[in-house]
């Protein structure tokens, strides 16, 4: 039986305004979690606001029991999270949902991230460099400030290639694009990327950027997962409202839920608005 | 406290229920949702999600947005229709021993009967609830709800179609919803729940336009309490039918509201979602206040507080 785990704070660091990298004491789920897995945070003590806040699971350490969040303050909910101390407490429910599949350990790993879309993908990262596979990271934010655990990702033996929206650091345009020109270029170290040479995308971020990536490595041939954001009420399949389009069903498109069915699906399954 | 343990059990319009707790239809799905966090046999019943003759997929995205303590939803009735319903989901709660109760909804007065009867052939089904008042399908739905001849009509078709109880869900969105009451009770309903959710709306000021893809949704959570405790004391007054209390209960104190004001059992809905074990914390809590009180049976409290 799931327990609803009462999470102890144990501490909260802003990486940057309105940006918050928050650490629970809640072993279970530190054990249990896989990257692309969320918790469903309960942010206030009180009925309103009334929902919890599905926010993926960023780290884990499970030799200590924690379980660590980064997210950016958004509304109402993440606000009150954000105000949490050391030595408070968060009820949590998970790891829910259906993350990212692990690759093959002579897979190609090409990671797409753009702005707050890394807080999942760096747990995919920490997870598959224990399994000694390194990937290739694109990592996109507005500007500099923002391109976060560039340097920690690279200390876990990634490769990180920064954009920024306004040129102040790496590539001066969207990840989407940068990564477009980094697929169909023949000259990067590792050679074009090629339908059948076993590469994988892995990608979270806004949904105009996954749907740009999408096309581009359907385009290129290569399979990819991308991490879904949706308002949730549940966030264990009962409600239905964080339903989103998927190919598949009787009329080629259906309704699948981000909470359970995602919030990671096959690239190519998504149906884009 | 006395160490006698009350009776919590009820008997709602036919339907034996081993204390007054349920679920609120849509908001605990089929229960292998919630299996993993109680046990469902200890909730008195289990009123599952709303069911169609078809498959329905359901409303434009966004369907939810959250509101003051309360939250708007236009799901649209998304559901796997009857048949699957019958052949997928309900031999998960057969291994339980607990009340299934069907939410049924229908475009047409034939379609109620339909699945009446389709419903009542299937093992397993301990009741249904006709879904009159639901505020976010075109057709049927709260049209039903909102007319009283109407309402009766669909009764009748219902009860001439099942040997089951039949609960008819009432939607507040009416002038007056102890009218519908009377004609649904005239029309051989067993037994009353209410309310269905509050029709509302939502518009995001950034983007001028309204949150919903459906534009309109259905409010439910503790902003609706008091609009649900007055319909039940109201009903309770005029009709004498077993009443299914429910609208934002979230701990057993809002559930021994509606008790006193009428009800004789209660349902939990948007509460689930904050808290999945809310079922069985309102559970607990209403044991402990009929020990409190020193009641034995909680028969005694329904509709209480209108003798005083």
């Amino acid at each position: 039986m799931s327990p609803v785990a009462d999470a102890k704070v144990i501490k909260q660091n802003m990486i940057a305004p309105g940006h918050f990298r928050l650490y629970l004491f809640a072993p279970e789920i530190a054990e249990a979690a896989r990257p692309g897995q969320f918790v469903h945070v309960r942010c206030g003590h009180t009925l309103d606001p009334l929902l919890r806040r599905p926010v993926s699971i960023h780290a884990v350490d499970r030799e200590k029991g924690e379980v660590i969040l980064f997210y950016r303050v958004a509304g109402r909910g993440t606000a009150l999270l954000s105000k949490n101390n050391s030595g408070d407490t968060i009820s949590l429910l998970g790891p829910l949902g259906h993350g990212f599949s692990m690759p093959q350990s002579h897979a190609r790993v090409l990671v797409v991230a753009g702005g707050i879309g890394i807080a999942p993908l760096y747990f995919f990262l920490q997870e598959i460099a224990v399994s000694e596979i390194s990937a290739d990271v694109f990592l996109g934010a507005a500007t500099q400030k923002q391109l976060f655990f560039m340097n920690e990702i690279k200390e876990s033996g990634h490769r990180v290639v920064p954009s920024t929206d306004d040129g102040s650091t790496g590539y001066h345009g969207t990840v989407a694009d940068l990564f477009e020109e980094y697929v169909r270029k023949s000259d990067n170290q590792n050679g074009p990327v090629r339908r059948g040479d076993d590469a994988k995308v892995y990608g979270c971020g806004p949904s105009g950027m996954l749907k740009r990536l999408t096309d581009i490595i359907a385009a290129a041939g290569i399979p990819g997962e991308v991490s879904l954001e949706e308002r949730m009420g549940c966030g264990v399949g009962a409600c239905l409202s964080c339903a989103c389009k998927a190919r598949g069903g009787k009329n080629g498109v259906q309704y699948r839920r981000a909470c359970v069915d995602g919030p990671v699906f096959p690239a190519g399954e998504v149906v884009w608005e | 406290m006395s160490g006698v343990k009350p009776n919590l059990s009820v008997n709602v319009g036919g339907i034996l229920m081993k204390n007054p707790v349920t679920t609120a239809s849509g908001t605990f799905g089929f229960g292998p949702e919630y299996s993993p966090y109680l046990d469902l046999n200890r909730l008195g019943a289990i009123v599952v999600k709303g069911i169609t003759l078809l498959p329905r997929t359901g409303n434009p995205t966004p369907r939810l947005a959250e509101t003051p303590a309360g939250i708007l939803n236009s799901i649209g009735l998304q559901n796997p229709g009857v048949e699957r319903f019958i052949s997928e989901a309900l031999p998960f709660l057969a291994d339980y021993d607990l009340p299934v109760i069907v939410n049924i909804a229908g475009d047409t007065v034939d379609d109620y009967a339909l699945l009446a009867e389709k419903l009542s052939r299937a093992s397993g089904v301990g009741g249904l609830e006709v879904n009159i008042s639901c505020p976010n399908v075109k057709k049927g739905g709260m049209q039903f709800g909102s007319d009283p001849a109407m309402a009766a009509e669909v009764t009748r078709a219902v009860k001439a179609s099942t040997g089951l109880p039949v609960i008819v869900k009432l939607s507040p969105n009416v002038t007056s919803i102890v009218a519908v009451a009377e004609k649904v009770a005239e029309a051989g309903a067993d037994a009353l729940s209410m309310i269905n959710t509050v029709l509302g709306m939502a518009i995001d000021i950034k983007k001028k336009r309204p949150v919903l893809g459906n534009l309109l949704g259905g409010l439910s959570g503790p902003a609706v309490k008091p609009v649900a405790v007055r319909a039940v004391w109201q009903v309770y007054r005029e009709v004498k039918l077993p009443i299914i209390g429910m609208g934002g209960i979230t701990t057993a104190e809002d559930a021994i509201e509606f008790i006193l004001a009428g009800a004789t059992a209660v349902a939990v809905g948007t509460a689930n979602f904050v808290n999945p074990r809310a079922t069985m914390d309102v559970l607990e809590g209403i044991e402990n206040y009929l020990c409190e009180n020193g009641i034995e049976n909680i028969d005694e409290l329904t509709g209480l507080a209108q003798k005083s």
